[in-house]
């Protein structure tokens, strides 16, 4: 073995020991890792993706402050069973403005990718609250507690830093929807709230979710929940063919 | 001159933190402060209580072995905590009941679980990796660790990472990536840890008397730098206000998933198989009193390891909305991967080759070659369940779980206690360990323990993946996916049970350490004099 023999030169030699070592674990990376930037078939071109709503993104964060990641996935793959339990196997272009993805590891409990409408908000209420007064089997932790949890003007003000961190990352927020990023944080958990945030992200969903006079915890990770999955409109998604 | 610049940057690091605190915009942010505020302030006072006092300088002749008896401790220490977060949530989804009504902000599964894991995989698992690295480094290199205090910085240091890192999950700061759950501040003070690490290390591996870097140290060397690499792109956020834990990781969607699955891999192939790599090829070789058995081999597993390991990541996005093509590599490489992985373990468990009957009388080189054996047959399931056909199946069940564990426990665990026995009569000058019976006692439950644990995983990794795909003759799903939750119940308390027999090894393990040296008879220090490079 000739070549084996040459090895004595990197392993009397630190430096080079440890630069070698470096170039080779940065090759998988550089070859699986850059095309996804600028290949064009990477994310398909989906008509109705748009940027989160203020109170979606309260929702979300919410969402990976408790770790439902851990359990719940979002990311329906295109079998035939998972079609039909959970809906339209899931899109690339759903999750892009996901920092970072939820597409999760593990199903403890199920998919969530399209679990917007599926449920009332009463329903959603109720299994927050104790999940098993809805489903007896399951094995979710109640988290009755953001009934409680009121929502004022600086946590608004801190979905609007996060839309503004958003922007310079490049999602289509416009100066518009900053400035009116506060009054549309309320306005969507509210019955009679101006209609303008429905105008600005199309197919949010206006309401008072949780039911209680002030907006909640519970608003908010309602409204994301109930916004899950429901951008696209499969009755008119084709497909691309090479793809 | 030294002593009052190091006083003077605490003395800004103190103030600054405090100022930070009471700017705090929430409640992670402030604790985080606090913690930092704290540890320096504790310095601060450490450093001028001894200012002016004459330092004599330190033998460069005599190894430094401070850091890595605190190390010891803290692998001890942090092993238990781990274990014991680890069976308080296997119990939680045996009976949810255990997600406490009073506790519910802090202590729900969805907190803990990042909490267990990144107490086994950072805490007990890169102590032991930080211990060993140092205790190795000097015996192969027959040198000093090199840079003064540095090495004391850097078991502090990463102490602090963790307590923040744990108190950031309970609080509920996360970026919401599995295994990268730390916010910027926590990443910023781990990349300066890491920084001192590498240096520490490489300092000493070029200050070595041997001619030839030891086998075991290249696997260390591979284990610090791309760990750093990996935790410096997946980390790439840009936090919402400097006076805020939060903070919006750069990447997003398809791309944010491939990058989150390339770190989420290689911690596990290079925090988790490099770093324990190197323990396996100094200890098992020192504890069985064999040498490495092959020296070609180690070369060529080594340098196809680090290549393939690299590459695996995308078999966790099998039928995702990532490209095919990616999903074909990652598959493609995690298989060959196999084989690199096996030369490992051929090389660690034939270094026993002539020594086999210690199997016998030596239960911690039993522990060792349980852990090889655990490490082989994980990596063996690894590549079959990266095959796509598996995968659809096995993905999102728990049968990765139970994969994990049997790495995780099996592998990383038996060999940290192997490695923990060794030293500990070592580092404190005993002449023995306290009990080679409670040695043994701990080999039976762990081991029992963990074929609890990955057989009931198994049961209920196949049979929810079969349950949630079956259909009835006229096409129509079966169960509901209540049902599936509902039959994993038995099997999810014996899970909880073969992690309370590892939780009892472990706490035994620390009481016969601590026997050991507070009760067992001193060295003579005969052998202790001169030092030979080992």
């Amino acid at each position: 073995m000739g070549l084996l023999d040459h090895h004595k030169k990197i392993e009397t030699h630190a430096t080079l020991l440890l630069v070698l070592s470096f170039l080779v674990v940065t090759i998988g990376g550089i070859v699986q890792i850059v095309p996804l930037f600028y290949l064009d078939n990477t994310i398909e071109k989906v008509e109705g993706m748009r940027p989160y709503a203020p109170l979606e993104i309260a929702g979300r964060e919410i969402y990976l402050r408790e770790g439902c990641y851990t359990c719940h996935s979002q990311m329906i793959r295109p079998m035939r069973d998972e079609v039909e339990r959970y809906g339209h196997y899931s899109l690339a272009a759903e999750s892009m403005y996901d920092h970072p993805f939820q597409w999760g590891s593990k199903r403890t409990g199920p998919d969530l990718a399209r679990l917007g409408g599926r449920y009332s908000d009463d329903w959603h209420v109720q299994h927050m609250i104790n999940p098993r007064d809805v489903v007896p089997e399951s094995i979710m932790p109640s988290y009755a507690y953001m009934l409680n949890r009121t929502l004022d003007r600086s946590d608004a003000e801190h979905v609007r830093d996060i839309m503004a961190v958003y922007r310079t990352l490049g999602h289509p927020y416009t100066e518009e929807m900053l400035d009116n990023a506060v009054g549309d944080f309320f306005a969507q958990a509210d019955d009679f709230g101006d209609p303008g945030v429905v105008d600005r992200y199309p197919g949010a969903q206006q309401r008072n979710f949780d039911g209680q006079n002030q907006v909640t915890e519970m608003d908010a990770i309602i409204a994301y929940m109930q916004m899950l999955g429901t951008l696209v409109d499969f009755d008119t998604f084709v497909p691309v063919a090479n793809r | 001159m030294w002593d009052y610049l190091k006083l003077a940057v605490l003395g800004v690091v103190v103030v600054v933190a405090a100022i930070a605190a009471s700017m705090a915009r929430d409640l992670p942010y402030l604790v985080h402060m606090l913690v930092i505020m704290l540890a320096a302030a504790i310095t601060f006072v450490w450093q001028i209580r001894r200012a002016g006092e004459p330092v004599s300088a330190a033998n460069p002749n005599e190894y430094m072995d401070g850091p890595v008896r605190f190390g010891v401790v803290a692998t001890a220490f942090w092993g238990v905590v781990g274990f014991l977060v680890g069976v308080v949530i296997a119990f939680q989804l045996a009976w949810p009941d255990l997600n406490f009504q009073w506790a519910q902000g802090y202590l729900n599964f969805g907190r803990l679980r990042p909490l267990h894991t990144s107490a086994v995989i950072f805490a007990f698992g890169g102590n032991a990796l930080i211990a060993t690295a140092f205790y190795v480094v000097q015996r192969t290199s027959a040198a000093r660790l090199w840079g003064g205090g540095l090495a004391w910085f850097v078991f502090w240091g990463y102490q602090i990472f963790i307590v923040m890192a744990a108190t950031g999950y309970v609080l509920g700061s996360t970026q919401g990536n599995e295994y990268a759950e730390p916010e910027w501040l926590t990443d910023l003070w781990l990349t300066i840890v890491w920084v001192a690490f590498l240096a520490v290390y490489m300092g000493t591996v070029i200050n070595r008397r041997e001619p030839h870097i030891y086998v075991a140290n290249w696997f260390y060397i591979s284990f610090i730098v791309t760990v750093a690499m990996l935790h410096l792109v997946n980390n790439a956020a840009i936090p919402v206000s400097v006076f805020g834990s939060k903070s919006i990781p750069v990447w997003s969607g398809v791309q944010s998933a491939m990058i989150q699955w390339w770190y989420g891999h290689n911690a596990v192939g290079f925090f988790l198989t490099a770093g324990f790599l190197g323990m396996m090829y100094y200890f098992i070789p020192k504890q069985a009193e064999r040498p490495v058995y092959s020296y070609k081999l180690s070369i060529m597993h080594f340098w196809a390891l680090i290549f393939l390991y690299i590459w695996a990541g995308p078999h966790h996005l099998h039928y995702t909305a990532l490209p095919d093509w990616a999903q074909t590599l990652g598959m493609t490489f995690s298989i060959m991967l196999w084989m690199p992985s096996w030369g490992g373990m051929i090389n660690g468990l034939m270094t026993l080759s002539g020594a086999w009957d210690k199997l016998r009388t030596d239960p911690i080189i039993r522990m060792m070659v349980v852990a090889v054996g655990f490490y082989g047959m994980a990596t063996f399931e690894g590549p079959m369940m990266s095959i796509k056909a598996v995968n659809s199946l096995s993905h999102y069940t728990d049968w990765t779980i139970g994969h994990v564990h049997s790495g995780a426990l099996g592998w990383n665990g038996m060999i940290t206690f192997g490695a923990l026995y060794y030293l500990v009569p070592r580092l404190w000058q005993r002449e023995r360990l306290y009990s080679l019976r409670l040695v043994s006692w701990h080999f039976w439950l762990a081991t029992i323990g963990i074929v609890l644990y990955a057989a009931s995983m198994w049961v209920t990794g196949i049979m929810e993946g079969l349950m949630w795909r079956e259909v009835d003759a006229q096409g129509f799903l079966v169960n509901s996916f209540a049902d599936t939750v509902a039959a994993k119940f038995p099997m999810y308390v014996v899970r909880g049970l073969g992690g309370v027999l590892f939780l009892l090894g472990a706490i035994i393990m620390c009481y016969n350490l601590w026997k050991t040296v507070t009760s067992t008879a001193e060295r003579q220090p005969a052998r202790a004099a001169a030092v030979p490079a080992e």
